[in-house]
């Protein structure tokens, strides 16, 4: 067997593995951790077809960033244990993923055992287009001179969207406080008048994990 | 690309990559064995103690005989725990760590036209395990998926300290990497390549990135680091007043010692590669001599000594340096490094680009003052308005606490 073909079955076996944990294990922080495991395979498939920036980018910001914040969010919350996973949002939903899987897997597999090609595992392109620049630079060029105003749109829609969660996470000091936290439903400027009597003034707002949220998260972690 | 991989693989091909790892491997796990010692040695000066003084000369070999007490300890696992996730944190913290070691040149010469490239039995290479496209890259690939084991560490033990610790680790690593990968940042626009080999050969000749980029991204980069290696001022994780011993609170024997291995072992690689960004890896004066003095005896002494002075400078803030309240930490971060180091990034950016272009240097220094003037008050008043609205303090309390251009302000 040639390396092509064993570094993309087992690769292959990885990613597939791993989106089959993202699905069926009961724990939420498993299902995440499968999903790295997918995403590492998918990098070391891009490695293979030459994509080293691309596999790169790939263990950087999905595997590093944002799987990450799930794994926060699932630590630090916890999961909702009372959600009925019986209860239909939109009606036939379950029927129309099942028909829609179902059609989108034959597909692939009309598709894959129609053509005449066998899996080799080696890459797509013949050559890299231009030997002497890295990919890198080519990757560079290309958004900062053709794909210049996609590139500068994406970022203002990402500023767009950092804006707009910090718009609606702000609270107005009128307002009262969360409930469960405060259940005497203390207003936020009361809180701040008080937190000055205490002389703790500015370390409450960002001194890490609340206590009691903490709790719940390794309730929530240890009754898995 | 290492030219020994460009040609036909065979045999030789192989084994040099083999003796290559094995050298890395070996050396890596020596020095990390002669830092814990040396740290602790050193620690111990300062402190006005003995420290370590029993196993070997100098207690040198202290890390050993503790290596072999928690080899053969019995493993505990907490009831609590999740038995897969618990067992596989440990490697997620110790692997990346190793990986990072493998893109970093430690000999090589540099100078003149030379390009770091050493001939070993007839085969040509690079004194580094690898030399990928994306070189540096990786690095901050595997510094992220250091968080994992930290962070799943914490989760499985089924235990709150731990919870705790990983949940303040993984804030503090994710808020960290933007400042560090900002600095580095600066550092690649001058080389104009990601690959650590390249990086290293355009600093050759004293054109280190230390004083090329203007001191500021190296202060950056020295600071995140040691907030992302979660040592001292920085090291809120394991926090022991506070939190028992932080994420590994519940590991024993083995596990525990992968996790202290991966620490240290971090130290050292973090260290080496401050020394391939921005002190100029192994480049030194070679004195014209050539052979394999000026491939591999000077400069892996340069290279050594320089990676030797970082480590004191690592061990030096820890037995300085008083640990930061959480939310001076993200201050810090959020506030003034990040700031700082785009800030810095655009400017060295402006430089390229107008040394390139050929402007008016007094043009382009006065808009760029301007701007950065403009720039940091913009910043200061959005975030006196922010510290004032929630606090709602009078304005002299803040001066006194928050301001992050108050060297008083930040501790």
């Amino acid at each position: 067997m040639r390396v092509e073909m064993f570094v993309f079955v087992v690769s292959g076996a990885i990613c597939v593995a791993g989106a089959l944990g993202v699905v069926l294990f009961r724990n939420p922080v498993h299902n995440a951790l499968s999903l790295v495991a997918t995403l590492f395979g998918v990098a070391v498939l891009f490695v293979a077809q030459g994509a080293y920036f691309l596999a790169a980018i790939q263990v950087i910001v999905y595997a590093g960033a944002i799987v990450v914040l799930f794994l926060f969010v699932i630590m630090l919350l916890g999961v909702d244990q009372d959600d009925d996973v019986r209860f239909e949002p939109i009606p036939g939903i379950r029927i129309a993923a099942v028909i829609v899987g179902i059609s989108l897997l034959g597909m692939s597999l009309i598709a894959l055992l129609s053509s005449p090609d066998v899996v080799t595992g080696a890459p797509s392109a013949l050559a890299p287009l231009d030997p002497a620049t890295p990919d890198v630079n080519r990757i560079g060029a290309a958004l900062f001179t053709d794909y210049i105003y996609a590139f500068e749109i994406t970022a203002v829609l990402l500023t767009i969207a950092v804006v707009g969660a910090v718009m609606l996470s702000r609270q107005s000091p009128e307002v009262p406080l969360d409930t469960e936290e405060f259940p005497d439903g203390t207003m936020a400027s009361e809180l701040a008048i008080r937190r000055e009597e205490t002389s703790v003034a500015d370390s409450v707002d960002t001194d890490g994990p609340e206590p009691a949220d903490a709790e719940i998260a390794a309730d929530a972690a240890g009754s898995e | 690309m290492d030219p020994l991989l460009s040609g036909d693989i065979g045999f030789a091909e192989i084994l040099i990559v083999l003796i290559k790892v094995l050298i890395a491997f070996a050396g890596l796990m020596v020095g990390v064995m002669l830092m814990v010692w040396f740290e602790r040695k050193l620690v111990a000066d300062m402190q006005n103690r003995i420290g370590p003084n029993r196993a070997g000369p100098f207690g040198i070999l202290q890390t050993l005989a503790d290596g072999i007490k928690l080899f053969f300890k019995e493993e505990l696992s907490p009831a609590k725990s999740d038995p897969f996730v618990y067992r596989l944190a440990p490697f997620l913290a110790l692997v990346p760590a190793f990986l990072v070691f493998s893109v970093i040149p430690i000999a090589g010469n540099f100078s003149g036209d030379n390009t770091g490239v050493v001939t070993i039995a007839g085969h040509e290479t690079l004194m580094q395990v690898a030399d990928p496209q994306i070189g540096i890259l990786l690095v901050l690939a595997m510094s992220s998926i250091a968080v994992y084991g930290i962070m799943l560490a914490g989760w499985a033990s089924g235990s709150k300290y731990p919870l705790l610790g990983s949940v303040r680790a993984s804030a503090q690593m994710v808020s960290y990497e933007a400042a560090l990968g900002l600095s580095i940042a600066t550092v690649l626009l001058l080389a104009g390549a990601l690959s650590t080999n390249l990086i290293v050969n355009e600093q050759a000749g004293g054109r280190w990135n230390l004083w090329m980029t203007g001191l500021v991204p190296f202060v950056v980069f020295l600071i995140a680091a040691t907030a992302e290696l979660n040592r001292p001022p920085f090291d809120l994780v394991e926090a022991e007043q506070e939190l028992v011993g932080g994420f590994h609170t519940e590991y024993t024997a083995l596990r525990f010692a992968m996790f202290f291995l991966a620490e240290f072992m971090n130290v050292v690689t973090m260290s080496a590669v401050i020394v391939t960004l921005f002190l100029g890896g192994p480049n030194g004066p070679l004195f014209g001599i050539t052979g394999w003095v000026s491939d591999y005896l000077l400069p892996s002494i340069y290279f050594f000594g320089k990676l030797f002075i970082l480590l004191f400078v690592f061990v030096w803030f820890r037995a300085t340096l008083p640990r930061f309240r959480y939310d001076q930490l993200m201050d810090l971060g959020w506030k003034l490094l990040i700031p700082l180091s785009l800030g810095w990034f655009l400017l060295v950016a402006t430089v390229q680009v107008s040394q390139d272009q050929g402007w008016n240097p007094i043009v382009v220094v006065t808009s760029v003052v301007v701007i950065g003037v403009l720039g940091a008050s913009l910043l200061r008043l959005s975030i006196r308005t922010g510290n004032f609205r929630r606090t709602e303090e009078s304005e002299e309390a803040e001066d006194s606490h928050m301001s992050p251009k108050d060297p008083g302000g930040v501790r």
